[in-house]
């Protein structure tokens, strides 16, 4: 072989081999096992919709019933619908002014089983899609707590179509789509404290000023008509929450692992301490452990990612107290967010979007950051920020789109329709014959 | 004949109708009733704080005797009902006009 030869074809070669990386990155493997986790935890986190329907209907009473546990199970179907049309594209798709997705990715146009790597490079963007898909679900479903017992139908199916449009799917793109301005700034929200927690619950207090008291509110008893159900609502919950937090590492890995434990200590660790305080004022409630679970569920869900087991067990058992005694004072101000979702998912979201400023450190997530205790305060400002931000547009937008149903359409059935009981007159059914 | 309504703690039923039956009354109609006397309610726990129930769940019994075995049914239902605490119950008695037994249409003391 000539010189001339030997070096034509060392040219090459070399170029091959330089080229492999470079089509590795332009074309990104899809991992099975990240895959695979992600799948399963979206299953998982499409559970929590329909158990959340049983958490809140034991809590109302008998008439009301199938009405509650309704208002859980269509939104799984109509926020389905509403995310593939074109929710997905609003608060996942092309950036527009740091605010809101572009409509690129309508009707999933693009989302296919080729991974998107500004989101998951190891997964299809079909299963990022339906694992947000299931957040944006849950988080519409949430707000139905404040207004059971009263809402007419029509009226919530419109409001909460408007919600997940106009609240959920910007402030989805704030925080966790490419360009929104929060992600920019640095906030921290593994899992949802603010986008999912602080925005269902901060806006179950704001239509609850709306939509005003239930008849009877504060004057006659409102037994919770079925608490063994709400107890399986909130162990399906606490299950369905290992895909919530885990599956948001969107890989099957540490971190995932890490995730799934500091779900379950701070879940723990609320649950005992709510059933602490309920025995300290009076005898360990059942309804108490159930309602600690889900708030210790809440305030760890922002931080999951980021904090130890022993910061998660802190976080938790402060969770319980925050949310106990904001039931009480909310009781006594005569507001009737009806199922407390204000209490829980508002201030233990709140609180875990605080608590994620204090507690997180590298240790835990290399791509996170540190937090007050490990000698970043500046961390917490900014989560503080994201949390004002959150709070004030939720609040704000809920009350202008209530007022707007409720000059069209009408929020409030009839006074004798809400004494019969929203099953009968919603829906010409009853729960137990 | 005479009427006996007796309005019971749910737990004392079973008691009662032995009791009865012993005495030789066998018949009778059961309901689950809610009421309140000086027992007054009952405050339960809510998620945080506590709410009060106004009335108790009882048991109300309806059974028809021959006059002559008024004390016997009322001597065996407060024998075995009796506690001595506010909560025990009341015994009401009222004259009946007519009782028919559907089956066979004896009337009066016959068809009690």
């Amino acid at each position: 072989m000539s010189l001339k030869k030997s070096i034509y074809w060392s040219v090459i070669m070399v170029l091959l081999l330089l080229s492999v990386p470079a089509l590795a990155a332009d074309a990104p493997k899809v991992d099975s096992g990240d895959t695979a986790w992600v799948l399963a935890s979206s299953a998982l986190v499409m559970i929590m919709t329909p158990a959340l329907g049983l958490f809140y209907g034991g809590m109302v009473r008998k008439k009301n019933a199938l009405s509650t546990i309704m208002f859980s199970f269509v939104i799984l179907a109509l926020i389905s619908v509403q995310w593939v049309l074109y929710g997905y594209s609003l608060a996942f798709g092309p950036d527009i002014g740091h605010v809101i997705g572009n409509l690129d990715w309508l009707g999933l146009n693009g989302v296919g089983q080729e991974p998107n790597t500004d989101y998951a490079a190891t997964i299809p963007a079909l299963a990022y899609m339906i694992f947000q898909a299931m957040f944006a679900i849950i988080t519409v479903a949430l707000i139905s707590g404040a207004f059971v017992e009263r809402i007419k139908f029509k009226a919530f199916m419109v409001f909460s179509l408007l919600w997940a449009t106009l609240v959920y799917d910007p402030i989805a793109h704030w925080v966790w789509g490419v360009g929104g301005f929060l992600r920019n700034m640095g906030a921290l929200d593994f899992a949802g404290g603010t986008v999912v927690h602080i925005s269902s619950g901060v806006s179950a207090l704001a239509i609850a000023f709306v939509i005003g008291k239930r008849k009877g509110f504060g004057k006659q008893a409102m037994e919770p008509h079925n608490i063994p159900m709400v107890v399986l609502g909130a162990a399906l919950l606490w299950f369905g929450w290992f895909g919530f937090n885990g599956g948001s590492a969107v890989a099957s890995n540490g971190l995932a692992t890490s995730a799934f434990v500091v779900t379950n200590t701070a879940a723990a660790a609320a649950a005992l301490m709510w059933t602490l305080l309920s025995w300290y004022h009076k005898r360990p409630s059942v309804l108490g452990a159930a309602t600690g679970g889900v708030v210790g569920l809440v305030a760890i869900t922002p931080a999951s990612g980021f904090v130890t087991p022993m910061a998660a067990i802190v976080i938790g058992a402060v969770g319980a107290v925050i949310s106990y005694y904001a039931m009480l004072f909310r009781s006594k101000q005569n507001v009737d967010d009806s199922l407390d979702v204000w209490a829980c998912h508002g201030l233990g979201g709140t609180w875990g979007a605080i608590a994620t400023g204090i507690f997180a450190t590298v240790a835990v997530n290399s791509a996170g950051a540190n937090g007050l205790l490990y000698g970043n305060p500046g961390q917490l400002t900014t989560q503080i920020i994201a949390v004002a931000v959150t709070w004030v547009y939720a609040f704000v937008m809920t009350v202008i789109l209530a007022k707007v149903v409720d000059a069209t359409i009408g929020l409030r059935v009839p006074d004798e329709e809400e004494a019969v009981g929203l099953d009968i007159s919603q829906h010409a059914e009853k729960a137990y014959s | 004949m005479k009427k006996i309504e007796a309005v019971i703690r749910p737990e004392n039923l079973d008691a009662i109708r032995v009791s009865l039956q012993e005495k030789g009354i066998i018949g009778m109609t059961v309901e689950e009733v809610q009421g309140r006397g000086r027992q007054k309610g009952v405050c339960l726990q809510w998620r945080a704080g506590e709410y009060c129930v106004e009335f108790l769940p009882k048991i109300k019994i309806d059974l028809v005797v021959d006059d002559k075995d008024v004390e016997n049914a009322i001597e065996a239902i407060t024998k075995v009902a009796r506690t001595g605490k506010n909560g025990d119950g009341k015994i009401f008695i009222s004259p009946v006009e007519q009782v028919v037994r559907i089956s066979s249409g004896e009337r009066g003391k016959e068809a009690i």
